[in-house]
């Protein structure tokens, strides 16, 4: 079997596990499968409506997916890219409000102080790791804990004791009218534009620069990269703080498109870490990071639908969502099985 | 003689790339069978078909007489196979005891016996003069100990045919005679061994046949009694080899590289270079030669700016670089074979061609304010390939892990040679490299020489100090006790020189008088 | 005697919906669009009947509160109409505040003609879903938002829990007492300041630790809490927390297992927490619950929208004088004294005598 049909197999034949288990799933518990994946089809792709909140949630999946994935192809793991999230989301909605300026102005502005503010969480973990040698997966757990009470008190600050900002003034919301509208009034805002613009983005750093070859060129092999006259620790920093970018505009996604407003968190919102398990997904490349959000964020927002329209409880959709993931990410499981088949039929 | 092991025909093919083919080995009873190729050859692949590691393509394996088929390595050891790799599998924490039945523990009702295992390990090591303490603790006993572990672990298993994996690869001078009378010992026990290697004096020593095997394919076997190591190296090489380079009388002109009153700390902040004091000139390839820790790593990275100086002066072409940065230090015209070039010398992830540009990338023609120029990096590599005879599978997108070790060292080589430096310095430049190419390194490094370049050759190796060097400085304890012409030197004299006798030498040296 | 009040709240109700939309004067048109609605889908789909949906917030249906108390409406609205779970009446529930929108949407898909938004936190979603949606029927429990085809639904939370206060901070022996609140936001300070104010107004001495856990789905943290606050010897606790007010039901039941002898109390909130305290057969800690009539007012709002009466556009407050709030049966945890007490003070807030702050200074 050729490489490249493997390439296309391995996900294809994943997923269709992955459904056919939880299709189980479901006839144990008494529920009609059929039923529950037209649910979750329609979910997803079902209207107009559906697909544009489906690609609201894809957006900042791609984004902190990216963060991880930047991270990791830096040699770093980057698992604070929730709290650089919720520092972007908090200082994009802050700008978003408070400022009263022409929308190509404004709304700039509140996206570049999302990236500012991610950049910074993120800078502090890579100075931390280049200066002091502080492990960046500590540093960045405890900043994801600081991140979260901090803008808790900030928000309670700005809002005079509520649980929300104000919400964003319309020179800097990433929501369109014209959006809202082809997609019968979804959430779908212009931040998926921003996204995709973020993954030419990594893709130009670490494919074209020499910044990224240099960046790449750390990831791998530190003491090459310094024996090749590269600054090590200034490459740790940058790496995190490019990261951070990627994790704070992720922020802002929520911040001016999804929720128009920040507020109080009782937890984190999950995006960072999911952010993870899609770099992983997406292999690390910004193209994979694409299909790794498109598949989180599409099954996350689908399976909204499958206790409303087939009556499956959340539990149960929960367990059929994750199985599904779980059997795209043993792809490389899948992809020994298919090897070893193919091989068999060479033998005969 | 009946034979043990025949190998018939054996192919192994990994995508369109053929490994092995038609290699036929044939391992008669109670012999050490040496089996020779240069790195790359297949050598390993060969044994992996044998361990069950690797389904071969065609081709038959008949272990005493009948034909087998080894789909992995427990048929193998079901089958008296046993292997000593290159890379020991022990479990640091664990006892020797518990390395050695790990994975086949005897149990009494249930319970591991440890005491009775460590009783019958004791009798074992005994037996085959392997003096190994069953109870020791693997981190705590040297890598030769660790080595007669693997073999004891096979011995217990009952293995009757013993593979060893480049078994000399990580091994003392001394610790490697001790391994050839144990190999002797085994065969007097009525064993059978297969040693891969391709260190040509090990073979002449200690086999009774060599089997050569040449870019995937079987050579021949000859008799080692009939041989002789050019043979062996031509055989192996594919043409003639010399083993004493040949080279021009060195026309030393003015110093490139001096070193002044030089004083380096390593990671502890331990002295490591005290005081030494070094000239290198153009047109002359200086050796260092010493016991590996007397200060020549530091003194390298003190060169190349990747270890803060001291205190001292490293002046090149006159202009001082002491406390530069490393890339100041590069562009001042030093190219530097680095020791370890896993670590140092290349980035495995990369292609061959993106390690090429490693030392020039910000420069153009390979990036233009900012941007890099794939083309034109790919262009030089192709050209740095070609020179340097680099053989890759895909050319300059071969990742640099997939090459062998001789072709990488040659890729950096060419890199470092490619930038025209002053100054080339070669630290262990041929360390677990094939005899091949080591000869071709070192003919590009006189090379460098007769272009009027000046060299910097360090090395643990007596024989490669003495070949390639116009003079010899001995650096013992982080100075440079003395230094040599090697015309006029002996190995007994550099020896003594090494372990610091400086007094010792200066009376032999007068007595000859 | 219950049934008549009923119905003068219901008429009560109506009443200000209309003049309240009266008063609206532009938006009078919009809105009557939207209550002809209402009535337009009961006339038209003669034979099918009026369905009534809601949407949780992050709590979850069986948060044994808040959410629950609401299903509890919907299921009884269901029930006594003779319509089928999933068709006639039904939920669905809300893991992030990102699903609000979807959920309220997807309920409007699928046309149910009345949904509650259940909670504080969904009040932006309903605004836009409503906004989105004018002829859809809408209700909001525990915020306002001024849109014609919402029913505000609000409770003086300060109240009842002023009666909390009082029945806690006479039945204390420590003198210590606690509150455990959820997010730190408008409602449940009234809690607290009801509680707050009720306690002091029957012990100006009284100790009142009080705590926001920021959580209304973390048991864990209620736990912590709890615990902290019975080992510096507060021995009644009143929750307003949501799940997270499940943590200080363990903390205390684990307490009283342990030492029989222990006198710690919880005092539930939203439903009758009863089963909640229940350590055996004969032991319970919980005190009393101060209820909320969220259950209460989604069968009201559903039947008066039934009937095509929608009250959309205003708010509907449910106090003390309305039953909207107050205190569930302690089962004899609370003597007579103190229930007489309790009473007088009711009596007092019902007829204006006192006047409970909303937060506190």
């Amino acid at each position: 079997m050729s490489n490249r049909v493997v390439n296309i197999l391995v996900p294809v034949v994943s997923i269709i596990i992955g459904l056919i288990v939880g299709a189980i799933v479901m006839v144990v518990s008494g529920y009609d499968p059929v039923l529950g994946y037209t649910a979750l089809w329609n979910g997803i792709f079902g209207d107009s409506y559906s697909i544009g909140n489906t690609i609201r949630q894809i957006t900042p999946y791609i984004l902190s997916g990216l963060a991880v994935a930047f991270a990791f192809r830096t040699g770093l793991f980057n698992i604070g890219v929730e709290g650089q999230l919720l520092m972007g989301w908090l200082a994009a909605a802050y700008v978003g409000y408070a400022f009263e300026l022409p929308r190509f102005i404004h709304l700039p502005l509140a996206l570049l102080a999302a990236a500012a503010a991610g950049a910074f969480w993120a800078f502090i973990v890579g100075f931390l790791k280049a200066k002091f040698s502080v492990h960046e997966v500590i540093a960045s757990i405890m900043l994801n804990y600081t991140a979260l009470h901090i803008t808790n008190a900030v928000i309670r600050n700005l809002s005079d004791g509520s649980f929300k900002t104000p919400t964003v003034l319309e020179s800097a919301t990433l929501r369109m009218p014209w959006l809202r509208e082809i997609t019968d009034n979804s959430s779908l805002h212009l931040g998926i534009i921003v996204a995709l613009l973020m993954v030419f983005v990594m893709w130009f750093i670490l494919e074209k620069t020499t910044r990224g070859y240099e960046l790449k060129s750390v990831g791998f092999n530190k003491d090459a990269a310094e024996y090749a006259g590269m600054n090590v620790k200034k490459n740790i920093i940058l790496a995190m703080t490019i990261s951070g970018v990627f994790a704070g505009l992720a922020g802002a996604m929520e911040a001016l498109g999804t929720f128009q407003n920040a507020s109080i968190k009782a937890g984190f919102s999950g995006i960072g870490f999911d952010g993870i398990a899609v770099a992983l997904l997406g292999a690390n490349t910004p193209l994979g990071v694409v299909f790794g959000a498109s598949l989180f964020g599409s099954l996350k927002y689908g399976a909204l639908n499958m206790p409303n329209e087939a009556g499956i409880p959340e539990e149960i959709v929960a367990i059929i969502i994750a199985l599904i993931i779980f059997f795209v990410a043993s792809g490389y499981i899948i992809r020994l099985g298919l090897q070893k088949f193919g091989k068999k039929k060479e033998g005969q | 003689m009946e034979h043990v092991i025949e190998m018939l025909g054996i192919r192994k093919e990994f995508g369109n790339f053929v490994a092995n083919n038609n290699i036929t080995l044939q391992l008669k009873k109670g012999e050490i069978h040496a089996l020779l190729g240069e790195n790359g050859a297949g050598k390993s692949t060969l044994m992996n078909v044998l361990f069950g590691l690797y389904q071969p393509e065609a081709g038959e394996i008949k272990v005493r007489g009948e034909s087998v088929k080894i789909t992995d390595p427990n048929k193998a050891n079901d089958l008296g196979i046993g292997m000593v790799h290159q890379h020991f599998m022990l479990v640091g924490n664990f006892t020797v005891t518990e390395n050695i039945i790990l994975g086949s523990e005897p149990t009494k009702l249930g319970m591991i016996n440890i005491k009775d295992a460590a009783k019958d390990i004791a009798a074992l090591s005994k037996k085959y003069n392997l003096d190994v303490d069953p109870n020791a603790k693997i981190e705590d006993i040297s890598v030769g100990m660790q080595q007669r572990v693997e073999i004891l672990k096979t011995l217990y298993r009952g293995a009757e045919i013993l593979i060893f994996d480049e078994p000399t690869a990580s091994l003392t001078p001394q610790e490697i005679t001790e391994l050839m009378s144990i190999l002797k010992l085994l065969i007097k026990e009525g064993k059978s061994i297969i040693i891969i290697t391709h260190k040509l004096k090990e073979i002449m020593e200690v086999s009774d046949r060599v089997t050569i095997i040449r870019k995937g394919e079987g050579i021949g076997t000859v008799i080692t009694a009939e041989t002789n190591p050019n043979e062996l190296a031509e055989l192996m090489v594919g043409r003639q080899v010399d083993f004493k380079t040949v080279k021009k009388d060195a026309t030393p002109a003015e110093e490139i590289l001096a070193i002044e009153n030089l004083f380096v700390t390593d990671y502890r902040n331990i002295e490591k270079v005290k005081g030494l004091n070094l000239n290198v000139r153009r047109g002359e390839i200086v050796g260092i030669a010493g016991i590996d820790g007397n200060g020549q790593s530091e003194l390298i990275e003190a060169i190349t700016g990747l270890r803060k100086v001291k205190s001292g002066k490293i002046t090149l072409n006159g202009k001082d670089i002491t406390g530069l940065k490393p890339r100041k230090i590069t562009e001042s015209g030093i190219g530097h074979i680095p020791q370890d070039r896993h670590k140092h010398g290349l980035v495995l992830d990369f292609s061959i061609g993106h390690n090429i540009a490693l030392q020039t990338y910000y420069k153009e023609p390979l990036s233009k304010g900012g941007i890099m120029n794939y083309k034109k990096i790919n262009e030089k590599a192709r050209q740095v390939i070609e020179e340097f005879d680099v053989r890759s599978g895909q050319g300059e997108m071969t990742p640099a892990r997939a090459l062998s070790g001789g072709n990488q060292q040659k890729a950096i080589i060419g890199r470092e040679v490619d930038r025209n430096p002053d100054l080339l310095i070669a630290a262990l430049p041929t360390r677990g490299l094939d005899v091949g190419a080591i000869e071709f390194i070192h003919s590009r490094l006189i090379e460098q020489r007769d272009k009027g370049k000046a060299v910097l050759l360090i090395s643990f190796e007596l024989d490669e100090v003495m070949n390639v060097s116009d003079r010899i400085a001995v650096i013992y304890d982080g100075i440079i006790i003395d230094t040599v012409n090697p015309k006029e030197t002996s190995e007994q004299e550099l020896g003594l020189l090494m372990a610091g006798e400086e007094r010792q030498v200066k009376a032999v040296k007068e007595g000859n008088e | 005697m219950k049934k008549r009040k009923l119905g003068l709240l219901i008429s009560s109700v109506v009443a200000t919906g209309a003049i309240l939309a009266a008063c609206g004067g532009g938006e009078d048109k919009e809105k009557d669009t939207s209550n002809n609605a209402g009535s337009d889908t009961n006339t038209e789909d003669a034979g099918e009947a009026f369905k009534v949906a809601m949407v949780t917030d992050v709590g979850g249906v069986d948060d044994k509160s808040f959410n629950q108390s609401a299903w509890e409406g919907i299921k009884q609205y269901g029930t006594d109409n003779n319509l089928k779970e999933k068709e006639g009446y039904d939920y669905l529930q809300s893991e992030t505040d990102a699903d609000y929108n979807t959920n309220l949407n997807n309920l409007l898909r699928r046309d149910f003609d009345l949904v509650f938004g259940v909670g504080y936190l969904m009040g932006d979603s309903i605004g836009e879903i409503a906004a989105d949606n004018p002829k859809a029927m809408l209700a909001l429990i525990d915020a306002e938002v001024d849109a014609p085809n919402v029913v505000s639904l609000m409770f003086k939370e300060h109240e009842g829990a002023f009666l909390a206060g009082v029945a806690a901070a006479k039945m204390s022996k420590s003198g210590k007492l606690g509150f455990v609140g959820g997010n730190n936001i408008p409602v449940i300070n009234r809690f607290e300041a009801g509680f707050v104010e009720g306690a002091k107004a029957v012990n100006p001495d009284i100790e009142i630790q009080r705590n926001y856990t920021e959580s209304f789905a973390d048991a864990a943290k209620g736990k912590i809490t709890a615990n902290a606050m019975y080992s510096s010897g507060v021995d009644i606790i009143f929750h307003a927390a949501g799940q997270t007010g499940n943590g200080v039901f363990s903390e205390a039941k684990e307490r009283k297992s342990k030492d029989p002898n222990a006198n710690v109390w919880v005092i539930g909130v939203d439903a009758d927490q009863y089963a909640e305290g229940k350590v055996d057969d004969k032991t319970n800690v919980t005190l009393t619950s101060m209820l909320k009539g969220v259950h209460k007012a989604v069968v009201e709002v559903s039947n008066a929208a039934k009937d095509g009466n929608f009250p959309g556009g205003t708010t509907i407050t449910y106090g003390l004088a309305e039953d909207g709030v107050g205190l569930a049966d302690s089962r004899g945890a609370i003597p007579e004294d103190v229930l007489a007490v309790v009473e007088e003070y009711k009596q007092k807030i019902a007829s204006g005598e006192i006047t409970v702050s909303e937060s506190l200074k």
